[in-house]
């Protein structure tokens, strides 16, 4: 089967390694981002609700955009990784399995 | 505002129900004649667009529960149902950023797969499949409970006519139409459902100018600013962070959403599927906050909870004020849509896992041909349906919000480390990953049963409120004790003798409340939210355990696994 030969062939691969590297450093990265965001908000809930409650326009208070801005957060990061895959990382799927002549 | 016609046969909302259910049924028949393989059955043939499974996931995930629940919440609490509505989005990256790529890449219709890919199968689909199943059971008993009380108030039909009328057509679409049918019932419900309350959000805004600004101001003149700021639902920081931790993990848990990634023909499209999904679903949340808000105002809390005493029916209120009663209608059956499709897809999602995962996997040791796997899919589709109706029956009147949280709990705990750990970590071991499904498993259902939500608010709800009563005859008792003494005081007897009296009752009806309260039934785990133990030890057992125990078959395979991964290479 050529898929075991591949694996073989590519595991040393420079591109491979650095494709390796790539994923895990902006996964890690966004997904940090994802959870200071989600648990920055629940902490500030925890222990400091009067902020949470600081009027910035009549009746709203800071709270609201801060809630209503995690979501929309939340969706741009999703964008983000969405950018890099198709931009940089599918380039550089393509580029390895071309190498290897993998499907 | 005017009588509510809630819980009258609406001719309009009949005809919307009956058109959605004749359409669907229309989508089964064609989707039955490309049935037939186990790659179209479970995976809809990986025929499935990234914008069309974006829709789908996102009418997966947007139950009844969260429409008419989150707008329910946010009209009777304020801004603490905006906090469950963020909470329940915010999975959805770390499904993106950790596991679309190798879920799409490694499996063929399940998690288990990814889990399995270089594990012993048996012990470890075994294990899967538990956690699989348990999850699914819990949420389809919460969604066919909320279905019948739903119709019952909406429609006015019978509680187990309801029940039954959904376990039927839920079971036709998978049992027929599979996957195919299942993804199409979906995008359909999630198309009518964003349309909806983006109908209802534009004519609620039309009241106030348009203007946040000023919607936030009359609901501040009407319930103060407590209203919209953070109140009492989260209360001790651990809790907070311990239900956060369900949430956002529980979302990347879900064997009904996992499944999903399956039905894209490559694991760009699966990436594609969670932004379209992410967007859909917080565009969703934003709108069902802005239902909630505006029926606070213009409904009122008032007539809310006159009808439904959680709130749920906020959102069709608020409906039927601004748009009269073929408005409410539309949006009663976009309801019952909804529930619908969601219980469809749970049940598909426990159909693949009893047949896929338990009978081929672990019965038949992999050695399945695809006829054997389809049919006994279809037998686990059949056997789920009856299960769902005989849940939906059974807990009938009951309180089953808990349901939703567990099942929550036990897809963080039982599931997400598991598979996080497959794709990440090179020296998981077939002993770690069993003892980590397990342990999250247990733990998670097991300390929420023991908790403050299932022993002391289910299991001893009578002791719960004798002990109200009898605090309150207590009360009773003394407030008369006292007012006599009082009364002996008025007519002009000795005073001071009098005041030692009534201060001795108070003391001694103190120390009875004080007995009266010891008798209360107290939870034998003390948080609501166990997630923090439960999935903590998940991870922790998992890793001490492989490195403990190292394999190295397991461990020889991850550099194969890794080029199908990244690469996709070989990938199904």
């Amino acid at each position: 089967m050529s898929g075991k030969k591949s694996a073989l062939e590519i595991k040393n691969d420079p591109d491979f390694i650095e494709l390796k590297k790539q994923k895990s450093t902006v996964s890690l990265i966004l997904t940090v981002l994802e959870l200071v965001l989600y648990f920055g908000f629940i902490a500030l809930i925890a222990y400091n609700k009067e902020f949470l409650a600081t009027k910035i326009s009549g009746a709203i208070n800071i709270g609201i955009p801060i809630a209503v801005g995690t979501i929309f957060l939340s969706w741009i990061l999703t964008g983000i990784f969405i950018w890099w895959a198709n931009a940089k990382y599918d380039v550089l799927v393509k580029k390895v399995k071309d190498k290897v002549g993998g499907q | 505002m005017q009588q509510t016609t809630i819980g009258h046969v609406h001719i309009t909302s009949i005809a919307f129900f009956v058109f959605f259910v004749l359409v669907t049924l229309g989508i089964t028949y064609w989707a039955a004649k490309r049935t037939r393989t186990t790659k179209e059955f479970y995976a809809a043939g990986r025929s499935v667009t990234g914008f069309q499974n974006g829709l789908a996931l996102a009418g997966d995930y947007m139950s009844a529960a969260s429409f008419l629940g989150i707008a329910g919440l946010v009209a009777t609490k304020g801004y603490d149902g905006l906090i469950y509505s963020v909470g329940w989005l915010v999975g959805w990256p770390i499904i993106m950023f950790l596991i679309s790529d190798p879920l799409r890449n490694l499996g063929k219709y399940t998690f288990a797969d990814v889990v399995a890919y270089r594990l012993k199968q048996r012990p470890v689909r075994a294990a899967a499949a538990a956690g699989s199943i348990v999850t699914v059971l819990f949420y389809l008993t919460a969604q066919m409970v909320g279905a019948g009380t739903l119709v019952k108030l909406m429609f006015g039909l019978p509680y187990e006519a309801a029940v039954i009328l959904v376990g039927i057509l839920m079971v036709s679409y998978v049992l027929f139409g599979g996957m195919l049918a299942t993804t199409w019932v979906q995008i359909i419900k999630a198309v009518l459902l964003l349309g909806g309350a983006t109908v209802l959000v534009l004519l609620t805004l039309g009241q106030f100018g348009f203007s946040y600004g000023e919607l936030f101001g009359q609901a501040q003149k009407m319930y103060g600013d407590k209203f919209l700021e953070p109140g009492g639902l989260v209360s001790s920081p651990l809790e907070a962070f311990s239900l956060g931790l369900a949430l956002m993990f529980g979302t990347a848990g879900l064997p009904h959403i996992l499944m999903r990634f399956y039905t894209v023909p490559d694991a760009k499209e699966a990436r594609k599927s969670v932004f379209y999904a992410t967007g859909f679903i917080g565009y969703f949340y934003i709108l069902t906050v802005t239902i909630g808000f505006g029926a606070a105002v213009l409904v009122t809390q008032k007539v809310i909870m006159g009808v439904d005493k959680g709130g749920n029916m906020a959102g069709p209120l608020l409906a039927e004020f601004l748009g009269g009663t073929p408005f409410l209608g539309f949006l009663a059956a976009v309801a019952f849509a909804t529930i619908l499709a969601v219980v469809a897809g749970l049940t598909l999602a426990g159909a693949s896992a009893l047949s896929h995962d338990l009978y081929v996997g672990v019965v038949r040791r992999g050695e399945a041909n695809e006829k054997q796997e389809v049919k006994v899919a279809k037998i686990a589709t059949l056997i789920l349906g009856v299960i769902a109706i005989i849940l939906g029956v059974l807990f009938k009147g009951q309180n089953v919000a808990f349901m939703v949280g567990l099942a929550f709990a036990v897809a963080s705990s039982a599931n997400f480390p598991a598979l996080l750990m497959s794709v990440t970590w090179s020296k998981l071991t077939t002993k770690g990953a069993v003892v980590s499904i397990w342990t999250g498993l247990i733990l998670a259902a097991g300390l929420i049963i023991l908790g403050p939500t299932v022993w002391v608010d289910v299991i001893h709800k009578d002791d719960v409120a004798a002990v109200e009563k009898q605090l309150k005859d207590l009360d009773a008792d003394t407030k008369a004790k006292i007012e006599a003494l009082e009364k002996q005081k008025v007519m002009g007897q000795d005073t001071a003798s009098i005041d030692a009296a009534i201060a001795s009752e108070k003391t001694q009806a103190d120390a009875k409340k004080k007995e009266v309260n010891a008798s209360r039934p107290k939870a034998i785990f003390p948080m609501k939210n166990p997630t923090v133990i439960s999935l903590g030890l998940a991870f922790l057992l998992g890793i001490i355990v492989s490195l403990m125990w190292p394999e190295k078959e397991a461990a020889a395979k991850y550099e194969e696994e890794e080029t199908r991964e990244y690469l996709g290479i070989g990938a199904e």
